[in-house]
Parts: structure tokens; sequence; C-alpha cells
């Protein structure tokens, strides 16, 4: 059987290049490939241009480790703090590198992603009518539709070159199946010229095959499939990892500094080697017993028989 | 003293503009305890839509933090895309709208993109979904602080479009949804002019001086006479907000 199963070192180190727009943190605030964005850091895959609805956090990190010149985003901060200081730093002072920053809405970060999806220069949509965000996001136009003469907003197509989506299973082909809040992850995974699948589990084909209206992605659409246990963390996995709470609020505090945010930095991404390192500081630090699901609530399962 | 807080009290009255059935655009903090206060009392059948996807018709088995903690999706009645959400809102199905914002002027245009005094910059998260709630919601209620340097005349980037210069700016703007109908800040709730579409004090919270309204706007505002209270919590209303929010993260 043809396998797609990489390390995570391999995986970015194959996949992800200097200069490339990424997509992370399609779902918004589950889901979102910590692992992945941490070893872009290890390896020092730079200049990059960073795409999603909101980030959580991850942004901020990639930000602050001065690994992105631009951001194409609708929010970027933590959400259960508010401001990102490397997003302000960056932006406000330049520091540690001038950031562009092209704002948009949640969902014109959607409609932009399904028009690449589709093969589309662009959609359009009702929303940011009247916003400042016309006035400084080039891909936002206002113009009228050719029916009824509305006025309209088009959208330009957002090509991601890969998208990166933690999922909670899939097989070595990558055939994925991603359950809960997916937010725009589908559209960004049908945009993108390449596909990073991070799964908690990979499980057998027939297991994707049993329920097929759950697969997000078919495995010929992904590059790599990298397993990594808690590789959303600190953000939730449904079924597999709970949001880690405590994170945020220590990452906000030690970020408000650049010293603060350089120590954070060293302590859980570049002075670790590796994701399995991470991990092991995470259950040290006696972290995961509470991160771990401790109510399972599974689904009815869904006849496909004839 | 009071036996509750500013936050409290917010939440209760944001409440009160949940009818029963209405489809909600919930958002989160403030508007969240609104929204599942709302469910356990008056509006026991509103169904609440979250940007992430998630459509939900029953309170959440625990606390949230954010819309996509799992307790929000256990139970959900749909977990959609993020498309289907923004079209129910796009097509004009949703009554109500939340969001929260960071500096506001009297029309009611919201920026939570970037503020500061001339020339700098002090740069904030951005719109999120905020913008889309703004323009294509049926009704819109902003939630905020009430500080001055967030009351201002004139905001100096519009995220989310309020009624913008006043009278018939959206229609003529081609916005879709109504707009803003309330503000409901720590001091005070406002609504907007029915023609000029100036925020006007509607209600002053209990025990809050109406000069200190007055201090705090950066606008001369509208504020009737006698002064219409904002009514207080009942105990119910805090029982549930404590439930949902036993820590007070939100509403302390």
């Amino acid at each position: 059987m043809e396998t797609k199963i990489y390390t995570l070192k391999e995986a970015v180190g194959l996949f992800v290049h200097p200069g490339d727009r990424v997509v992370m943190g399609a779902a918004l605030e589950s889901l979102i490939p910590f692992a992945v964005g941490y070893e872009m850091v290890r390896q020092g895959i730079g200049d990059l241009t960073l795409i999603g609805p909101i980030s959580d956090m991850l942004f901020d990190v990639l930000i602050g480790a001065g690994a992105v010149a631009r951001v194409e985003a609708a929010w970027v901060g933590n959400v259960m703090m508010g401001s990102g200081y490397n997003f302000r730093r960056a932006v406000e002072r330049g520091e540690p590198r001038p950031l562009e920053v092209v704002d948009h809405t949640n969902f014109t970060i959607q409609t932009g992603l399904k028009a690449a999806s589709q093969g589309l220069p662009y959609l359009p949509t009702r929303t940011a009518l009247g916003s400042s965000l016309l006035e400084r996001n080039p891909g936002l136009v206002p113009t009228r539709c050719p029916f009824t003469g509305e006025p309209l907003v088009a959208v330009r197509a957002i090509e991601p070159d890969v998208a990166v989506l933690h999922v909670q299973r899939a097989d070595a082909r990558g055939n994925a199946h991603a359950w809960g809040n997916l937010g725009v992850t589908q559209e960004a995974a049908f945009a993108a010229d390449r596909v990073i699948v991070v799964a908690e589990e990979i499980v057998p084909p027939w297991v994707i095959a049993s329920d097929p209206n759950r697969t997000l992605i078919p495995g010929f659409r992904v590059s790599a499939v990298v397993e990594a246990r808690w590789g959303s963390h600190p953000s939730p996995c449904q079924g597999y990892t709970n949001r880690d709470h405590g994170f945020y609020r220590e990452y906000h505090r030690a970020s408000r500094t650049r010293e603060g945010f350089e120590a954070w930095l060293d302590e859980w991404v570049t002075g670790l080697a590796d994701h399995t390192e991470y991990v092991e500081r995470l259950r040290a630090a006696g972290r995961l017993e509470a991160l771990a699901v401790r109510d399972h609530a599974y689904t009815v399962a869904a006849d496909f028989g004839y | 003293m009071a036996a509750y807080t500013p936050g409290e009290l917010m939440i209760a009255r944001a409440a009160r503009e949940i009818g029963d059935r209405e489809l909600v655009f919930v958002g989160m903090r403030l508007p969240l305890l609104a929204f599942l206060l709302a469910r356990s009392t008056h509006a026991p059948q509103a169904v609440g839509l979250f940007e992430n996807g998630v459509l939900r018709d029953s309170p959440t088995p625990d606390p949230l933090i954010t819309m996509s903690d799992p307790p929000n999706l256990r139970g959900a009645r749909m977990c959609m895309g993020m498309e289907l959400a923004m079209g129910l809102l796009q097509a004009g199905r949703v009554d109500l709208g939340f969001i929260g914002g960071a500096e506001i002027d009297r029309y009611g245009n919201l920026n939570t993109t970037e503020v500061g005094p001339d020339g700098a910059v002090i740069r904030l998260p951005g719109s999120g979904g905020a913008c889309d709630i703004a323009c294509m919601a049926r009704r819109l209620v902003i939630v905020m602080k009430h500080e001055r340097r967030r009351f201002v005349e004139r905001v100096r980037y519009v995220t989310s479009p309020g009624h913008g210069t006043g009278r018939t700016w959206r229609e003529a703007a081609g916005i879709p949804g109504g707009g803003p109908a309330a503000v409901i800040t720590d001091k005070c709730v406002f609504t907007f002019h029915p023609r000029t579409r100036e925020m006007v004090v509607a209600s002053v919270h209990p025990g809050v001086d109406p000069d200190e309204v007055r201090a705090l706007t950066g606008w001369p505002v509208v504020i009737p006479d006698p002064v219409p209270r904002t009514p207080e919590p009942g105990p119910e209303d805090l029982a549930v907000i404590r439930r949902y929010d036993p820590d007070g993260f939100w509403s302390r």
C-alpha cells in the first residue's frame, strides 16, 4: 500500500518552504496544528505568509520567532486573553521584523479560500460593505451584481501553498476524518497546493471508509500524514484533548515583553528537540492528565449497509 | 453594596434582547453568557449559532472559555462549516447578533483594528467575525466597557460598520442588516434615534450618576430627564450566570 506517513520533522522539511503561503488554524479555536508551527520555528523556515480566519496564539508565536513576513487574517491574538503581544510589537515597532498585515473578516477569508478551492478568481459577498477594510485590502473590491445592480464585495481568491490540518484520525494515504467545528478547514484543504495532515491516530483504511461522510479530505489531495498525539496542544481536539486554558494564560503573561517571549520560546520550542520532548515536558509538568478526555461520548453508528 | 457585578447586570440586560425562537449569532464573552441566560429563562427555544460552525439549542454541559471548547460541541444540534453559518447571516436569517468593541462612535461604528493618538498605532486583533455580524445580522447589539477613550466622536478605522454617518447611510451603502439597535455598557444602555441613527441613552444603570455617562462619552450625549434606570438582575438571573461562569472569568 502506498503510504504518505512522515515524521513531523520530515513533513515540515519536505513540504513547507521559506516564503510559502501557509494556512493554519482553519477550524478556529480548536484543531490548531501547534506541533507543526513549532517545528517550522525549529527548522528556521522564514518569510512565511500566514493565512487564517482567527489565530488563537499560534500566529503570535511564529511572528515572535521571526518566521513571518505577512499575515492575511481576520484576527490575530489570544482568544481568552486578548491581544497578541508579538503581533503588536511587529506591527507597531517592526520587532523582531516588520510585518505586513492584510486585514480580512472571517467570512472574507472563507470566501477567498472557497474561490481558490473552486478554481475561481473571486467570489462575491455582502459582508465588509461600508468598512475600512475595503480601503486597505486590495483583495476586497466593491462591485455590483451584474443581474440586479446590488452593491457587493468581490473577494479575490486566496491561494495557499500549504494547508496544515490537525485531525482526529487518518489512514496512511491521507484520507482524514475530522469532527467538531471545522470553520474553513475544508475550503483550506481544497484550496492549497500541498496539504499536511496531522492526526492524533493513524487508523486502517477501513475505519475511514466505514464513515465517508466524516471524511474531510481524500488522500489524493494530501502530501504528508503525520501521527502526533497531543499535536494540537494547547488547542482542543474533540474526543482526544481538552483545551489547556492555563497554557494560553501563561503564554500571554510571558510574551508581554520580548525577553519573556524569548524565554518562553526556548522553554517550549527551540530548546526542545521535537514534539516528543514537548509532550514529555507537558507530562512532567503534570498537565496531560487534566487534558485527557474523562467523559467519552461516542456517536451512534450509522448503517452504510444495503 | 449591590449584590451583583456590573458584568452580571450587562449580561442580564443583554439577555433581554433575545426573543424566544430567535436565531442568535452568539459571539463570546458576555454575549455567550447572555445567550445561556436567555435560553434558561424567557427564551427556551432560542437557537445559538457560532461562526466556527456550531449550532446549538440547549445550554452547554460545562462552562466555556471559547466557542470551540469541547463542551460547546457536545450535544450541539449541528456542526457545520463557517460557510453555512455565515450563509445564514448573509441570507438575512439571523435575527440578532452580538459583538463587542474596543472603540465606538456616536453612530455605532466599531473599531477593533487599530487605535492610538495621532500618528501612533496600537494594533488590535482585528475583525474576526465582527464585521460580518455587524453588516449582516437583522439586529445588532453591542456589549462593551464604557470608557472615555473607547467612546469617541468618530472612529479612525471602521472595522464593523454601524450607522456610518447616520440617517440612511446603511441603505445607501447597500449594507443588508439592520445595524446596531442597542449598546450595553457597564454604565448605561444606548439605543439609536430612529431618524438620525445617533446613539442616545435609553437607561442608566442603578447607582450610576448620569453626569458620569456624559463624562465618559466623547460627544454631547442625549440623556432623558427623568433618567430611566436599567432593571437589576434578579436572583434567578444571577444563579444562571454564576452556574455558567463559576469563577467569574467573564462576569466579574
